[in-house]
């Protein structure tokens, strides 16, 4: 039962990530553009993607979270380091300097190998290996 | 005037991110960080059927927009506009960022704001304005890479 649930919600995000234009890097560039609101060629669409995943999900959490047990049985594995570290920000920022030179964050980059475009295949290769190294050398911890 | 801008298209795309991950949280207890769901499986440590609700998220991922290209009226593309060595440096520190700092647009963005939690505020933030200032130096100071 997990599984289908995975598969489901999984490709719902798929949809959501589809009918946003989030899996084109480009709408994302349009975006990350803040410099052009100077000439009008800013496009906003990725703060309303936010903005509408927030209100559903923000409800969905917010009485997911008093739970004990999950719908499907098992614990409600909810994140417990609340700690600020530089870890935390330095990972940030190597992560969004990525995300802006080509425009692809993990979600989209997945998502798009429905298109099997060669660039796509490389970007999301080369990301996990980069997950991969950055493991092998205990940086998740 | 923001001629690319589509509102309507990203609320519902946006509403239904949210939605997919509320129910991965509500029914299976789990948070849809899309970098901690594919980093789990490279060095997987629950035993059971962690392994196999983490690849079918993914598959669903894939699987979903495909069925939109294929089924429905809706359209969209994928462009990438980079170099390929711009390809591979961006991608390698989209995983080691990620990996690093737990999580990204989906960890972080939706299920850790959907939380308030203040981490993942900070972390979001970090990633917004290393995007931004990534778009800056690449599009308007160097004239595109």
């Amino acid at each position: 039962m997990r599984i289908i649930v995975s598969l489901i919600c999984g490709t719902i995000f798929g949809f959501g990530l589809y009918i946003s234009a989030m899996i084109d890097p480009q709408k994302v560039l349009g975006f990350l553009d803040i410099w052009a609101i100077a000439d009008g060629g800013w496009d906003p669409s990725l703060a309303f993607v936010m903005g509408g995943g927030l209100a559903v999900a923000i409800p969905i959490f917010q009485f997911a979270k008093n739970r004990t047990e999950a719908v499907c049985g098992g614990e409600m594995s909810l994140p417990t380091n609340r700690a600020i570290t530089t870890k935390l920000v330095v990972g940030g920022l190597l992560f969004g300097t990525g995300w802006g030179l080509v425009g692809y964050c993990p979600g989209p980059a997945l998502s798009a190998l429905a298109f099997g475009h060669t660039d796509t295949i490389i970007f999301v290769v080369a990301m996990i290996a980069g997950m991969g190294g950055a493991r092998a050398m205990g940086l998740n911890k | 005037m923001m001629e690319n801008f589509t509102p309507i298209s990203a609320l519902i795309g946006g509403g239904l991110i949210g939605l997919a991950s509320g129910l991965y949280l509500l029914l299976n207890g789990r948070i849809a960080g899309i970098s901690g769901i594919l980093g789990g499986l490279l060095t997987p440590t629950k035993g059971g059927s962690a392994v196999f609700e983490r690849l079918a998220f993914i598959i669903g991922l894939i699987v979903g927009p495909f069925i939109l290209m294929n089924a429905t009226e809706i359209e969209a593309q994928s462009v990438v506009t980079s170099s390929l060595p711009v390809i591979i440096i961006a991608g390698l520190l989209v995983g080691l960022g990620t990996t690093i700092g737990s999580g990204c647009t989906s960890g972080h963005g939706i299920c850790g704001l959907s939380r308030f939690s203040l981490r993942s505020l900070v972390a979001t933030l970090s990633f917004m304005a290393a995007g931004f200032v990534t778009v800056l130096v690449t599009r308007h100071l160097m004239g595109g890479m």
